[in-house]
């Protein structure tokens, strides 16, 4: 058939400005009045380009068929039948950019959601070392620069348990690691979560001494952090850390802080907390994320709960838009990472670069594909001395593929979702592979709003956009 | 693009390679592959090329050409070169076209011959 269609695409509306967002490729184009006009034609059905050309009435009929052309050859409208997309698999060996080193699988706290320790853990940590040796540090780092062939920045992330808990091996790594990465002629890059309990002025001194970047995991105010992140005999964390952040905040001068917040279902006021640790505690951005947990778990957030949470998050994420309209910062990260990928047009195969550009390291050396699988005997992909099992690897990928997720393939918000987060995937379905199909609607309404803001700092204010630019430049 | 215009890096990308797609191999290209702008060259005339579908102008229309395509045959045996594809008009069949008296309106009835 010669008939033309409406590709796939999402329509939005910012700025005054009509836009597409084309699916699959992630592009955004703003529409002029002829192109819109097609567009508003082929929604009444296929026609012949003839017929299109006949039946757009309002615009000349040559800017029409230059319309429908341009339309055609960006694929947002294409021929009845459509454009048959390949499947892409990334190429093998994918060379490493960043290794997540969980120096300690320890923690000093037990929160209750812990994915960890809590009743919805994938580790078997059982006789393996609960502290990664230095030696075991120096040999990931070894591994990282020789699997990174062609990569002229490599990173290297720290995570727990609870990090300070091993600092002496963390700092001993950063030294090692900056030497090697300097004979290897590689930029290397540090960063780190903590719950900041730990946190020393010296420590604080050396952070900030050596470039290292700092998240720190916490909830919100007193009540709202200690309701579930306490200490082994149930007390708040808030009163011990909060001292401890402010001095990080006001000490470590060399690079932007952030929190880190999950969100359980007593703790949704994302508006409070983000303000609490924006303008009291004075973070540089605050990043939030629901809890991954069984749906059957009295802190999971249910589909009520999620809602409340996307109409504060939109509140929030006017602000950012707001701020960002008169070039001003707003630390709100969730909408920051989101307009990151829509400005550069991320379409993803995989949801994320686990077992990919980014793999975690146990204590023991057991490679995972990313932190969260550490310790887990069942996601085990080789370890830092023998390297990875590449046909555990490709079996890994090859089943958290795009493709492999039929009831993605109609959704417009796959580019950038394509399925989300393996590990939230396991624990609630028992299968990497597995779309989370639980949280679409969330995902959909939250990339629409950020569509939305994204189209109306591009009509308004498009040079806020060029910090996406240099966000992203390697 | 003048209808839609590239917002994101992605739809840069995109413009980019459609635009650069644009610069394909042309049947009879002007100026090699080092020329800037590649188009066509289309004879000019109509007798340089003798394959249907070349009776195109330099502009790629038919506006250009001596003769309309509807009058071709016939005029083209006239006052053209073209004998040796249409009747032989001075010996054989002096009144192949006496029914054709305006080639716009008669041209059907200027018809095969069978010697």
């Amino acid at each position: 058939m010669n008939e033309l269609r409406l590709g796939e695409f999402y329509e939005f509306a910012g700025g005054g400005k009509r836009y597409l967002y084309l699916v699959p490729s992630g592009a955004i184009f703003e529409l002029g009045e002829a192109a819109g006009a097609v567009i508003e034609t082929l929604k009444s059905g296929p026609r012949t380009r003839e017929r299109l050309l006949e039946d757009v009435v309002a615009h000349p009929a040559p800017d029409v068929a230059e319309a429908v052309e341009e339309l055609y050859q960006t694929h947002a409208i294409s021929h009845v039948g459509g454009f048959d997309e390949p499947v892409q698999k990334a190429p093998m060996p994918f060379p490493l950019q960043t290794l997540v080193l969980n120096v300690t699988n320890q923690c000093n706290l037990s929160c209750k959601y812990c994915y960890e320790f809590g009743e919805d853990r994938v580790a078997t940590p059982e006789g393996k070392p609960k502290f990664m040796p230095l030696e075991t540090a120096k040999a990931s780092v070894d591994y990282l620069i020789e699997q990174s062939p062609g990569r002229r920045s490599i990173h290297l992330t720290f995570f727990g348990g609870e990090t300070l808990m091993n600092f002496p091996v963390l700092r001993a790594t950063i030294d090692y690691a900056r030497e090697k990465a300097h004979a290897a002629g590689k930029y290397i890059d540090f960063s780190l979560t903590t719950n900041a309990t730990l946190l020393t002025p010296a420590i604080i001194e050396y952070f900030s001494e050596n470039n290292v970047g700092v998240t720190v995991s916490l909830d919100g105010n007193r009540e709202q952090n200690d309701a579930l992140r306490v200490f082994s005999n149930g007390r708040g964390s808030y009163d011990v850390i909060e001292p401890k952040v402010r001095e990080l905040l006001k000490n470590h001068r060399t690079r932007p802080i952030s929190a880190r917040v999950t969100l359980t279902s007593n703790n949704v006021d994302v508006t409070s907390i983000y303000r609490h640790l924006r303008q009291d505690l004075g973070f540089h951005e605050v990043g939030f994320a629901p809890v991954t947990t069984a749906p059957n778990r009295l802190y999971a957030i249910g589909s009520n709960g999620l809602d409340r949470v996307l109409d504060q998050f939109t509140e929030l994420a006017h602000e950012y838009r707001d701020c960002a309209l008169r070039d001003e910062h707003h630390g709100f990260s969730n909408v920051s990472d989101t307009l990151s990928e829509l400005h550069a047009g991320i379409s993803k195969a995989h949801p994320c670069g686990a077992g990919l550009g980014l793999m975690g390291v146990g204590p023991s050396g057991d490679i995972a594909p990313c932190h969260r699988f550490v310790d887990s005997d069942a996601h085990t992909l080789g370890h830092v001395s023998t390297g990875i099992d590449r046909a555990k690897q490709a079996d890994f990928l090859d089943r958290g593929h795009l493709s492999q997720k039929i009831d993605c393939h109609t959704c417009w918000a796959r580019p950038l979702c394509s399925g989300g987060c393996y590990h939230e995937a396991y624990v609630r379905y028992h299968d990497t592979g597995r779309p989370n199909l639980h949280y679409c609607d969330w995902i959909r309404g939250w990339t629409d709003l950020c569509l939305g803001i994204y189209g109306e700092i591009a009509a308004r204010n498009p040079k806020f956009l060029a910090y996406f630019d240099e966000r992203r430049a390697e | 693009m003048k209808h839609i215009r590239a917002v994101n890096q992605k739809a840069v990308r995109i413009e980019e390679y459609i635009a650069s797609a644009g610069d394909d191999v042309f049947a009879l290209q002007e100026g090699g592959e080092s020329a800037p702008h590649k188009r066509p060259h289309y004879p000019m005339g109509c007798s340089l090329v003798f394959f249907p579908g070349w009776e195109v102008d330099s502009a790629g229309g038919t506006a250009g050409l001596c003769q309309p395509v509807e009058r071709d045959i016939y005029d083209c045996y006239i006052s053209c070169f073209w004998p040796a594809q249409v009747p032989d008009h001075l010996n054989n069949y002096p009144g192949w076209t006496s029914k054709c008296a305006s080639a716009t309106k008669d041209w059907r009835n200027v018809d095969l011959v069978f010697p």
